[in-house]
């Protein structure tokens, strides 16, 4: 049986398939956390604006609100349009 | 000063309870005066852990609720020198914890003791929110597999954000990540997230790694904290993060496969 798993080992191993998945998920709701409550909703209802003139998928807008210094938030908006439909 | 440290994770079965228990005795066997206090309202277990099930009379909500003063509800170890046991309640009434109560108790309790351990609920709800509002350092135990471990990332959220610390813009909770159930062989072999991969994701200090391990269950069989087991592996990786928490450098153990003998390696073991 040994033998037999060290001639598979080729295939990725699934530890670092799970930390892969980690990093993604767990700096994402890192960043909603840090941001206001109503982000959530601003993303949506942006992405249903933008949906009325060009199909995107929903993963492909990205809102984020940064605090520079003590008086100016940014809000930053990032909308990846297909190629084709450009 | 009493220090205030809440045990928790977020997700159940990651070994709070054990870790809890472990910890508070720890602390005691170091001579440090120490109360466990149970936060699972309604799902009370530190109790059987601690092997003092049968001792219990009044709880935690008795004492929030002025029927039982601290003296007559506080259960003092039998084994274990400096250790006392506040247990939870088996109310079904979620809302059991006020905050003005829970204060009330932990002040008096930094009146007697060196050091109070809160024993967290899982989960996100008011039970675990009081047993972290109040700390002063936290314990974050996570198993090394991902639900457990964004569940961690989750509760460091709340730590930072919703603790008595963070509301009055005092200095924030110490946040110690204590790695439990881990498998190096596993790790070896590339199935299960290393300490290194946790400590990446989760980015804070490392207070503990603690292997799976066969005592931890033998110790709650007999209701006996896994630290008193001081052959075990379990028993002695939980003694060296009392070390550190209490401020003492000492390297980590049980990270690496343990080289089999050449004995061992014939007849198996």
């Amino acid at each position: 049986m040994s033998l037999l798993d060290y001639f598979r080992s080729t295939k990725k191993n699934t530890a670092s398939t799970a930390k892969e998945r980690l990093q993604i998920i767990v700096a994402h709701e890192r960043k909603r956390r840090n941001g206001p409550d109503y982000l959530p909703q601003l993303e949506r209802d942006i992405l249903e604006v933008i949906r009325k003139y060009v199909d995107i998928p929903a993963d492909q807008i990205a809102v984020s609100l940064e605090q520079r210094g003590d008086q100016i938030s940014v809000l930053e908006l990032n909308v990846t349009f297909p190629d084709d439909k450009r | 000063m009493a220090k205030i440290i809440v045990v928790t994770s977020g997700k159940g079965g990651v070994g709070k309870t054990t870790s809890s228990a472990a910890i508070g005795t720890g602390l005691a066997l170091a001579g440090h005066k120490t109360v466990i206090v149970d936060f699972d309202i309604g799902l009370r277990n530190l109790d059987l852990i601690m092997g003092c099930e049968r001792r219990v009379v009044y709880d935690f909500v008795n004492v929030i609720n002025g029927e039982a003063n601290l003296k007559q509800t506080l259960i003092k170890d039998k084994r274990t020198d400096n250790l006392f046991i506040l247990p939870a309640s088996q109310t079904r009434d979620k809302d059991a914890l006020t905050r003005d109560g829970v204060e009330n108790v932990l002040n008096e309790l930094a009146k007697e003791f060196d050091f109070i351990i809160c024993d967290s609920p899982a989960g996100i709800e008011s039970g675990a929110m009081m047993a972290l509002y109040f700390a002063d350092e936290a314990v974050v135990v996570t198993n090394p597999e991902v639900s457990s471990v964004r569940d961690s990332d989750r509760i460091l959220g709340m730590l930072s954000s919703k603790s008595r610390r963070a509301e009055q813009g005092l200095e924030g909770i110490k946040e110690h990540l204590l790695l439990t159930r881990y498998n190096p062989e596993r790790v070896e072999k590339g199935e299960m997230l290393s300490v290194e991969d946790v400590k990446e994701i989760l980015a804070i200090e490392l207070i503990g790694v603690i292997p799976e391990s066969q005592a931890v269950l033998n110790a709650s069989n007999s209701g006996q904290p896994v630290i008193l087991d001081k052959d075990s592996d379990a028993g002695q990786a939980y003694l060296d993060t009392i070390k550190r928490l209490l401020g003492e450098q000492v390297p980590f153990r049980f990270l690496n496969v343990e080289k089999k003998g050449f004995i061992k390696r014939i007849f198996g073991g």
